[in-house]
């Protein structure tokens, strides 16, 4: 019970926080001292308060897809594991669910793009409806990879079920394939370098930024809430896999959680302090090294 | 025995004295047909009426099973609905000259479906499946005086008859082995034989089902007919060519892995180049018929799984498999027809099916709009609709091929769910372009008339298709046992005690899909009690500066597609018409971009055109002397009689 309240305190609370984090590590590299580590609280919070410009041209939709969208990634965040509760809801196929609850966002993110009819958010809902179809195989790939080998068709026993990957000689090398190709769409997603960059929206090349250029004031809090939520939601996924093992004590599981969700925040500030974004048509390339990496995991362990 | 009735019935729809009465025979027809269906499911022994008749062949035998009766939902139901829209749709003061031959084939397809499902003798399945055939040809070439629909329909004859032969094939070999015509009881076939018989029973039921490469005449025809006809041969018609293959297969006692494998692979295949094909239009009813082939590869895809599950004796595989493709039927039947008779809604303003001329739709159209959401929602399988709950059926199934106790090469099929979640990804991208570039945004077409929503008559019918989405996205697990009923009648070893309750849980998707619905609506009741006080400005769009945006810069349907044409660039072919001119005074320069269907353009008709080149050769036996004419047929006979001499011989 405590451990399902933590769940939510931790799902609610802490996405804003490893924003501040990626920001931070930035900073770090660049020599700057960089925005607070609660910046991303201040921002929501603020946003939240303002009143707000709407475009002649929009309808309801536009309203509702940051909405929605939000609602969709909350629901995925209870069906994922956190630290030591094997997550809210858990049912067989729920990761389906998981899958398309993210599907279910991205039409309503797009088309909520779609109806400011303006060409730069026309090019971002494109982008992403683009990336998802190559991003989604490669998500499966590493379900059925994770499915195999966990015996369980529910995210709770593919993810926090005891199963030690050592035990099982074939099973390491498809695991760590996955870890790698599940990063990649991870970065993909939550539209980070080197696919897209957080930090500009004017430039032709964004996608998550551009879609959202229209949304002000509340909608936009909402719109960065949801973000830095999907953020930790596939984040957590990761986490799961890289540490399998859990203890008897919850606090130390939550601590193990909590600070593999900090260390992938770093990561992803490294990463994006020390690469560059990919040209935009290189983008699949990447995608596909992803695809492929999950795909051959499979393959592996069916051999 | 008042099941058979029902179908019957909707002859009369001769009757024209005017189309009022058609609709209302029509209602009485189908409703009575529903009552018919409703009884046969209560009534436990099968209704089986067996009456000889005059044809030296087979005999008129009509059995309503459960699985006859999970398709007669459909049948009784999209056509009628379809009748209704018709009135202010089709309406006989604004078509003087064929609404009356429309009501008249309409009423005939609908009828002939019926009778497919239940005839249960080959000679009468081929009667009723030629019906059936033809009269969709007259019900959707009804404009005949335009050329594009002449031609649509000349290639809808020509595929269509194609399959009508392989089946006449199939069912001779049917009789040679079985020795008899009859259709009732799964007969056990030596396997090479069954195998035979199966894949003309795939080929011929596949160019009706628009599996892929057979599709061909499929996306023409539906484009150019009415929308209601549309509507009713996506919706239900294509299913007939999966009934085939189902009631097929489920009559074959002895079966082998690679039919399941086949399905699979051609569904796999139907799915994702259709989709890709749907993506890449610019005419809105050929995208949505493009995305009907996708959904019939989803469920020969389910049916596949079926398959294999039945030849390596793993019944949740067959549960799993055929129930969620039953379940699809079923589901894609109430969007698609939601989703044409929106086209036609948007045609009946609008005056076009050309993406690029449209635009804004949703602020003069809101319910035409809403209602549009709703089947595109639906239709990418997105949660909480229906679409969704079929899905999560076939999606489960080919996970269950991974557990650890099965051959070790059924787990490839686990490869099948990435094709479907790539699918996904595709129709979401298919329909997001869709409803963004007809309703969203501004009107791409400066001198369209204003939009409105569309009559009563019209709304209604897509309100229902609308709510029965929803319904069924909430609450999968009524349809349930019909599936378990159907599935088990069609695999005997079926243990009886395995449900779809025992194997999924789908009050979970009951719940979550109950859950965000109330979550979405508390929210925007929140929203605007909160909104109130808030200041909310109108302004323009952002367009970085830009202060007089227009509707010209939004982003086009083709271009949105673009990225992804690009990127399956080596399967689609996409071809470019350009007019760009260099001169120092350059006039007027033009581009268009276009995707043809790559069978029916790059490889059947060229094919069809280069014999056209020899045939007129034959011509010179064709004179109109009719004495000639009789030494044919002396010369055949005397052929005949000296090639079964030399046979009798030997």
């Amino acid at each position: 019970m405590i451990d399902l309240m933590v769940h939510l305190l931790f799902l609610l609370l802490l996405p804003p926080l490893l924003m501040g984090i990626i920001n931070k590590t930035k900073a770090g590299f660049a020599g700057r001292r960089g925005a607070p580590l609660l910046q991303r609280y201040y921002d929501i919070l603020k946003l939240l308060r303002k009143g707000m410009v709407l475009s002649a041209t929009t309808t309801w939709v536009f309203q509702a897809g940051p909405l929605i969208t939000l609602i969709a990634v909350l629901l995925a965040g209870l069906l994922v594991p956190l630290g030591s509760s094997p997550a809210l809801f858990s049912f067989t196929g729920d990761f389906l669910l998981f899958a398309y609850l993210f599907g279910l966002a991205r039409f309503f993110t797009t088309s909520a793009a779609l109806d400011t009819g303006s060409a730069f958010e026309g090019m971002g809902a494109s982008r992403e409806v683009t990336f998802a179809v190559l991003t989604e195989p490669a998500m499966f790939f590493a379900f059925l990879v994770l499915a195999r080998l966990s015996a369980s068709l529910s995210l709770a026993g593919m993810l926090h079920s005891r199963f030690v990957a050592l035990d099982y000689p074939g099973s390491v090398a498809p695991m760590v394939m996955i870890l790698l190709g599940l990063f990649i769409v991870f970065l993909a997603e939550n539209s980070r370098i080197p696919v897209d960059d957080p930090t500009t929206h004017l430039e032709l090349t964004m996608i998550h930024e551009v879609m959202v250029l229209d949304h002000s004031g509340p909608l936009l809090g909402v719109i960065e809430y949801a973000s830095a939520l999907k953020f930790f939601v596939l984040g957590s996924v990761l986490i799961n896999i890289v540490m399998p093992l859990y203890t008897d004590r919850p606090w130390l599981n939550w601590l193990m959680f909590t600070s593999g969700m900090i260390g992938l925040a770093f990561l992803v500030g490294t990463i994006e302090s020390i690469t560059g974004r990919l040209r935009l048509p290189r983008v699949p390339a990447l995608l596909i090294v992803a695809v492929l990496l999950c795909s051959s995991a499979f393959v592996i362990l069916l051999r | 025995m008042a099941l058979s009735g029902g179908p019957a019935s909707w002859l009369p729809l001769k009757a024209s004295t005017g189309q009022r009465l058609t609709v209302g025979l029509f209602l009485g027809g189908s409703l009575l047909g529903l009552v018919g269906t409703v009884l046969s499911l209560l009534d436990p022994g099968a209704a089986t009426l067996l009456l000889p008749w005059g044809f030296p062949w087979g005999r008129f035998a009509v059995v309503i099973d459960p699985l006859s009766a999970f398709f007669l939902w459909l049948i009784f139901t999209v056509p009628a609905l379809g009748s209704v829209y018709s009135l202010s749709y089709w309406r006989a003061a604004e078509h003087p000259d064929n609404s009356q031959r429309l009501g008249f084939f309409y009423g005939l397809l609908a009828a002939s479906m019926g009778m497919v499902v239940i005839a249960r003798d080959s000679i009468l399945f081929l009667i009723v499946w030629e019906i059936m055939a033809l009269s969709a040809y007259f019900a959707a070439a009804v404009e005949d005086d335009r050329p594009e629909v002449r031609q649509a329909g000349w290639i809808y004859l020509v595929a269509t008859h194609i399959g009508t032969l392989i089946l006449i094939a199939m069912f001779a070999l049917w009789y040679r082995e079985t020795a008899s015509f009859a259709l009732l009881t799964p007969v056990a076939v030596p396997l090479s034989r069954a195998g035979i018989i199966f894949v003309l029973a795939v080929l011929g039921f596949g160019f009706k089902a628009g599996l892929m490469p057979l599709h061909l005449w499929l996306p023409g025809a539906h484009a150019n007919a009415p929308s209601h006809v549309s509507a009713v041969m996506s919706g239900v018609m294509l299913k007939m060519g999966l009934y085939g293959i189902i009631r097929v297969s489920g009559l074959l006692l002895q079966l082998e892995s690679w039919w399941g494998w086949l399905l699979l692979v051609v569904g796999s295949i139907s799915g994702l180049y259709a989709i890709a094909l749907a993506l890449s239009q610019r005419d809105l009813k050929r995208a949505l018929a493009y995305s009907s082939i996708e959904n019939v590869g989803i469920m020969a895809m389910g049916i596949g799984l079926a398959l294999l599950g039945r030849a390596s004796n793993r019944p949740e595989l067959v549960l799993l498999g055929l129930g969620g493709a039953l379940f699809h039927i079923l589901n894609h039947g109430l969007f698609k027809s939601l989703l044409f008779f929106n086209a036609g809604a948007i045609i009946h303003a609008g005056r076009t099916r050309d993406l690029e001329q449209m635009g804004g739709l949703g602020k003069n159209m809101p319910v035409t709009a809403g209602l549009f959401l709703v089947g595109a929602v639906a239709i990418c399988a997105l949660p909480p609709l229906n679409g969704f709950a079929s899905e999560w059926l076939i999606y489960l199934g080919l996970f269950k091929t991974l557990a650890a106790a099965s051959p070790a090469n059924l787990a490839l099929a686990g490869g099948a769910a990435v094709v479907l979640a790539m699918i996904g990804a595709l129709a979401l991208a298919t329909f997001v372009k869709l409803y963004g570039t007809i309703f969203l945004g501004s009107s791409r077409a400066p001198a369209a008339p204003p939009a409105h929503d569309p009559e009563a008559s019209m709304k209604i019918p897509m309100f229902c298709l609308a709510f029965a989405s929803i319904f069924l996205g909430l609450l999968p697990s009524l349809i349930a046992p019909l599936l378990e009923k159907a599935v088990r009648l069609w695999a005997p070893l079926l243990a009886s005690g395995l449900t779809l309750a025992a194997l999924v849980p789908q009050l979970w998707l009951t719940y979550v899909g109950s859950g965000i619905i109330i979550i979405i609506a508390g929210w925007a009741c929140w929203q605007k009690i909160l909104r109130q006080g808030k200041a909310v400005s109108r302004g323009v769009t952002w367009d970085c500066g830009y202060a007089k945006p227009t509707a010209k810069m939004q982003y086009t349907g083709t271009s949105l597609s673009q990225p992804l044409v690009r990127l399956f660039s080596f399967a689609l072919r996409p071809g470019t018409l350009k007019n760009l001119t260099n001169l120092p005074f350059p006039g007027k320069s033009e581009m268009q971009n276009f995707v043809p269907d790559a069978v029916l353009e790059r490889l059947v008709l060229p094919v069809f055109q280069r014999c056209s080149r020899f045939i007129p050769k034959v011509y010179i036996f064709q004179h109109g002397q009719t004495h000639l004419y009789v030494l044919y047929v002396l010369l055949i006979c005397i052929a005949l009689f000296v090639f079964s001499g030399i046979g009798g011989g030997l």
